[in-house]
This record gives structure tokens, C-alpha cells and sequence, in this order.
């Protein structure tokens, strides 16, 4: 070992290397191999047969791998953009609460402590069409008299889904827009009063160009979120019915795991992270402008 | 152009009454400055005549309009925030005309506006940059570019210099009053700067625990004032004012010593009347080095002790001991001093302030 001396800061450095490499680096790169090759978990012997980008040049034909990544990008946006909105007006009423807020702020973020799975859960029950709480309301109620297929009309297990979705993590934005009006100064409200404007215009040119920033922060964490779905949709239908509600990762991880096709799912999960790039790209871009725009010194 | 009243003005925050039926009458065109301690009620008022508190008792009129009921927008009004309270998110041209754009007026006729208000201001290289890009006096600058813009009936001020440093202060003060030279429009300022209120208004209005002490010009206030209060606020150092008791045509201090009883309040006092004098550092000096050079009056001469001495320059205050207490005193051309010194000190007493120890009223008649 004479004579090779390496720099201390290379020295410092190798430590933190050997252990990124170890458990990002190298899986990173042993994943984008295999996404160039046929490997099944069944022959594994199949993951030394290069064939360069069939993978790839088979799901920009595959139909199944299309809609499930068309069917993501709808549900992010309908559940971001009534996420929002309800998460707006959440954060709004919190907000005019004299007493008892800090109460109405821990109630609120209940949905966020439960796992996604039990979430899952509790509405895969609720959506039941002999049992769940929702038909028996609705029949208890007059609404109806039969018994909606929630789960297994295809456009109502979607919705279903949605609503899961929404109710989880709506709070999500509430908080950071809660936060948003918390941290804003009373003046520029008071200056519009005077200027003018009525409470709906006052939030229209001054509330709202400040928690802009507060809600693209909630944008960006939720379509990471969403772009990554998996856990609810997988209990309440399983991409099912007739794989009517499968989304990206249900068709990931059943092409991975059930069919064990382990090359051509990372080449999915490859094209599918480009789509959460985007999204994140997207969002930081409104995000630095929306900063700019209030002047925000952070 | 409108006229301001308040009649029995009352401000309640739950059971605590901050604001006790105050009366105010604002003429025309008049500029009119709130002044007094923090507390005393002059924000209150003010945020009450904007409309930005609910008003518990009395009313507010501005015009012929009683306002009580009608939200800000429609009393005609713009206001001067002490934080400018500008719209961050808006270029300074978008800040001065949003209460134009509001009002559904044209582009042509907001620019018009606003160019007219910038010229006026001297903002014209700022108008597309953001209050984050401007300094505190820019800001403050462009807020009342803001409230001139609407040529409002009432301009209201809330303490609008205070964020700004004191050369500054004393420059945008110079600029106000200006302005309204040039606006002529009624303006209803608060501060707790007695200083800007004497130089800025035509009327200074000094409140006190939400009460109304007194109103008047600001050389009523200076030479006559209504209460011991008004007397300890305004003027700058403040007045000395001290405990004594009326006794056969003197006034006899705590330890003793005496000066004679003025001659404006010889008939205003009774024998064995506990009273507070009280004599302005301007008409207390070393002989010789006073505002009116001999001429005076009713001038009473002791020789006092020098405490310390705090040289400005053109002028000293000299502390000296007299009653068993410091006071103030003012000497023009001055000398030096030290303490310990026995000095001649003159007290013009044509100048002096006699109040009741109790009521706290003036007993000038």
C-alpha cells in the first residue's frame, strides 16, 4: 500500500461512498441493467441476456401499460386539485376559530396517522355493497333502494378509490395552507378593506397570492404521493375490476411479482418515475415563482 | 373633501371600556394629529373611523354620512399603515392603482393615476419593482402614493413614521406636510411623537386612558395647557412640574422653599390650596442666558446648586437642585459649569403653569 496515499477528503468521503453505493448506487444500476434484459425471477439465469431496449420498445406499444399510466395521472389530478380546494377551505374555517384551534388542528391531521393500508381497509368496508356503512345510509336515507356496486362498477370503484384518497390526505394541504394564513400579516388584509375590496376580493388578491406557495409545497409532496400509489388501491380493488382502477404500481408490482417479470417492470418503474420528475419539476417551477412573487425572504 | 365627528365616542373590548364616549369635531380640510402614550385610545379611535372596529356606542360622521354601519369600502377613506402594509405580491404600480382596479376603473385612467401620484412622491424609477426591493422609506413612500391615489374624502394616518430611523422620520415628515398642501384633503393622524404632531398639524387632539385631555392649535397646547398631563407631555426636555401649596401670595415646596405665586393666578388659588406648579426648562435659566433676555415680566432669581450640566452645542440643560428635587433648566449661550457650583437662576414666572393637585385642571382662568 505504499505510495497510494489518497487526499484526507477523499479519505473522509469514502466512508458515506461504500455505504450510497452499496444500497442506492449499485441497486440503481443492477435495476436499469435489468431493465435492459428479459430477467424473470423464475430463470434467473435470464438477467445475462442483453437485448438493449425491447423492454422499452414494448411498453411504448402496450395499451395496458398506457391506460394504467393515463389512469395515474387522472386520479393525481382530480384527488391534487379537490385535495386542494377542500384542504383551502378547511384551512379557512381553522382559521377563523378563536377557541379551540389548536384542538381543530390535531383532529385534523387524524387521517394522516393512520397507515394507508388500514385506510384501505376501512373504506374497502365501508364501499361494501351488502354490508357497508355507505349503501345502508343511503338506503336508511331514501336515497336508494338497491345496492350500489361501489367496489365493482369500474367508474365507482375509481371514485371510491378517489374518495379514500381525498379523506387521507386532505390534511395534508390543510396544514400547510393553515400555516400559510397563520404566518401572514393582518395589514395588507386591512390595507385591501380600506382599498376596497370585499372579503371575496380580498382573498382573491391578497389571502391567495400568499398561501400560493404553502399549497404548491402541498402539491409537490402529494403528487410524489399519488404518482406512487399503491398501498389503497391495492386492498380496496386490487386494480380490479377487470383492471379498471389498476394504476401504475398495481400493474408494477403485479407484472414484477406475479408474472415475475422482473426486466420488463423496471423498465415500468423507469418510465413511471419520469412522470413524478415532471410533476416535481413542475411544481418547484410555480413554487419559485409564486415565492418570488410575495417576495418571500425564505 | 369631508368633515370628520365623532359624538360620544365609546370602544369596548368585552367588559373593558377603552375608548369613553369621546367627542371630535375635524373640519374640512383640517389637518388633525391623535396623540398621546401607547394605550391611550388614539389607534382605537382611528381604526374605529376607518372601519376596521366595530364601534360599541356613539357615532362617526364623515360628511353628512353617519359611517357606523358601513364597512370600510364605502366610507371613502385611505389609510397610512405604521408597517405600510404594502401587497407584497405587487410591483409598486400595482400597489398604488389596486384601489382603482378594484373600483372597475380603466387601465388608462389607473395609469394616469398612478403616474400623477408617483410624480408627486418621486417614485417614478420604482414603479415595477416589489416592496421587498424597496427601503423603508420608499415603502412608506408608496403607501401614501397608495392612499392618495383614490382621493379619498379622509386620509387616516396610523403612526406611519415610527418604523422609519430619525433622519428619515423627520424627512418624510417634511414630505407629509407637503402633501397635504398639496391634496388638501382632511387628514386625521396618530402618533405618539408629540413632536410630529406640533409640527404637522393645525390641531393636536392628546388623549390620555381613552379619554380626550385636550384640543387644541399646537401653540394652545404649548402655552395653555388644559391638564397637568397635556403640560408633561408636550414639549421637549418636559416641563417641571412640582407639588406645592398656596400660602399667603407664595408657594411653598416639600422642603420649604418658596417662590413667589404668579401673578396671572393671584386670584385663582386660595390660602392652603395644594397646587402643581409647573415652569418649562425655556423659562427656567442661569441669569442671563434666557429665551427672553431680561425683558420678562414676573422674573424670580434663587441661587441653586448645579447637579450635572448635558451640553448640546448651541444650548445646555442644566440640572439643578431646588426644592429638594432636580430641575430642568435651558441656557442659551452657555458656559461652562460645574456641579457643585452655586449658581443664579431665574424664573420666569410670567411663563408659569399652575394646576390643581387633585383635578389635575389648570387654574388659569
Amino acid at each position: 500500500m505504499r505510495g497510494w496515499k489518497p487526499a484526507p477528503h477523499v479519505l473522509l468521503l469514502l466512508p458515506a461512498v461504500i455505504v450510497l453505493a452499496a444500497v442506492v448506487i449499485l441497486p440503481l444500476l443492477l435495476s436499469l441493467y435489468s431493465s435492459f434484459t428479459p430477467f424473470r425471477l423464475t430463470r434467473p439465469d435470464s438477467i445475462y441476456t442483453f437485448i438493449g431496449f425491447r423492454n422499452y420498445q414494448r411498453l411504448f406499444t402496450d395499451k395496458e401499460f398506457w391506460i394504467a399510466f393515463g389512469r395515474t395521472v387522472l386520479l393525481l389530478t382530480v384527488a391534487l386539485n379537490l385535495e386542494m380546494v377542500l384542504g383551502l377551505l378547511l384551512a379557512l374555517l381553522v382559521e377563523k376559530a378563536t377557541r379551540g384551534q389548536r384542538l381543530l388542528r390535531t383532529i385534523m391531521m387524524f387521517p394522516m396517522m393512520f397507515s394507508p393500508i388500514l385506510v384501505g381497509f376501512q373504506f374497502k368496508f365501508m364501499f361494501n355493497d351488502n354490508v357497508g356503512i355507505v349503501n345502508n345510509a343511503l338506503q336508511s336515507l331514501g336515497l336508494t333502494d338497491r345496492a350500489i356496486p361501489w367496489l365493482i362498477d369500474g367508474q365507482l370503484a375509481f371514485t371510491s378509490i378517489l374518495i379514500a384518497e381525498i379523506w387521507s390526505s386532505t390534511s395534508v394541504f390543510a396544514i400547510f395552507i393553515l400555516a400559510g394564513l397563520m404566518a401572514m400579516p393582518r395589514e395588507p388584509l386591512e390595507a385591501a378593506k380600506v382599498d376596497g375590496c370585499t372579503p371575496l376580493q380580498s382573498f382573491r388578491y391578497v389571502t391567495w397570492p400568499f398561501v400560493m406557495p404553502f399549497a404548491f409545497i402541498a402539491m409537490t409532496i402529494r403528487s410524489l404521493d399519488i404518482a406512487r400509489a399503491y398501498d389503497i388501491v391495492k386492498i380496496m380493488t386490487d386494480g380490479g375490476p377487470a383492471k379498471r382502477t389498476e394504476i401504475l404500481w398495481t400493474l408494477i408490482s403485479r407484472t414484477a411479482y406475479s408474472d415475475a417479470r422482473m426486466g420488463l417492470a423496471n423498465a415500468m418503474a423507469y418510465v413511471a418515475i419520469l412522470l413524478s420528475i415532471l410533476f416535481t419539476v413542475m411544481f418547484f417551477r410555480q413554487l419559485a415563482k409564486a415565492r418570488q412573487q410575495i417576495g418571500a425572504e425564505w | 373633501m369631508a368633515t370628520v365627528s365623532l359624538k360620544n365616542l365609546v370602544k369596548k373590548y368585552g367588559n373593558l371600556e377603552v375608548v369613553h364616549s369621546i367627542n371630535l369635531d375635524v373640519k374640512d380640510r383640517e389637518f388633525v394629529a391623535l396623540v398621546g402614550p401607547s394605550g391611550c385610545g388614539k389607534s382605537t379611535s382611528l381604526r374605529m373611523i376607518a372601519g376596521l372596529e366595530d364601534i360599541t356606542g356613539g357615532e362617526i360622521h364623515i360628511g353628512d354620512r353617519v359611517v357606523n354601519e358601513l364597512p370600510p369600502r364605502q366610507r371613502n377613506i385611505s389609510m397610512v399603515f405604521q408597517s405600510y402594509a404594502l401587497y407584497p405580491h405587487m410591483t409598486v404600480a400595482e400597489n398604488m392603482g389596486f384601489s382603482l382596479k378594484i373600483a372597475g376603473r380603466s387601465q388608462a385612467e389607473i395609469d394616469a393615476a398612478v403616474a400623477d401620484a408617483a410624480r408627486t412622491l418621486g417614485l417614478g424609477e420604482l414603479l415595477e419593482r416589489r416592496p421587498s426591493q424597496l427601503s423603508g422609506g420608499q415603502r412608506q413612500r408608496v403607501a401614501m402614493g397608495r392612499a392618495i391615489v383614490r382621493k379619498p374624502d379622509v386620509f387616516l394616518f396610523d403612526e406611519p413614521l415610527s418604523n422609519l430611523d430619525a433622519k428619515l422620520r423627520m424627512q418624510m415628515r417634511t414630505e407629509i406636510k407637503k402633501l397635504h398642501a398639496q391634496v388638501q384633503s382632511t387628514v386625521i393622524y396618530v402618533t405618539h411623537d408629540q413632536v410630529e404632531a406640533m409640527t404637522l398639524s393645525d390641531r393636536i387632539v392628546i388623549m390620555r386612558d381613552g379619554h380626550i385631555e385636550q384640543v387644541g392649535t399646537p401653540d394652545e397646547v404649548f402655552r395653555r395647557p388644559a391638564t397637568r398631563f397635556v403640560a408633561g407631555f408636550i414639549g421637549s426636555p418636559t416641563m417641571n412640574l412640582r407639588e406645592a401649596t398656596v400660602d399667603d401670595g407664595k408657594l411653598v415646596f416639600g422642603n420649604g422653599d418658596t417662590l413667589p405665586l404668579p401673578a396671572e393666578f393671584r386670584d385663582s388659588v386660595t390660602a392652603g390650596q395644594k397646587v402643581v406648579f409647573g415652569l418649562r426648562p425655556d423659562d427656567l435659566y442661569p441669569a442671563g442666558h434666557g429665551i427672553h433676555s431680561g425683558e420678562a415680566a414676573d422674573v424670580h432669581t434663587a441661587s441653586v446648586p448645579v447637579t450635572i450640566t448635558e451640553p448640546l452645542g448651541n444650548e445646555t440643560l442644566v440640572f439643578v437642585e431646588f426644592a429638594g428635587d432636580d430641575w430642568i433648566a435651558r441656557m442659551l449661550n452657555p458656559k461652562a459649569l460645574q456641579p457643585g457650583e452655586k449658581i443664579d437662576l431665574s424664573f420666569d414666572l410670567s411663563q408659569a403653569h399652575l394646576f390643581d393637585a387633585a383635578t389635575e385642571k389648570t387654574l388659569r382662568r
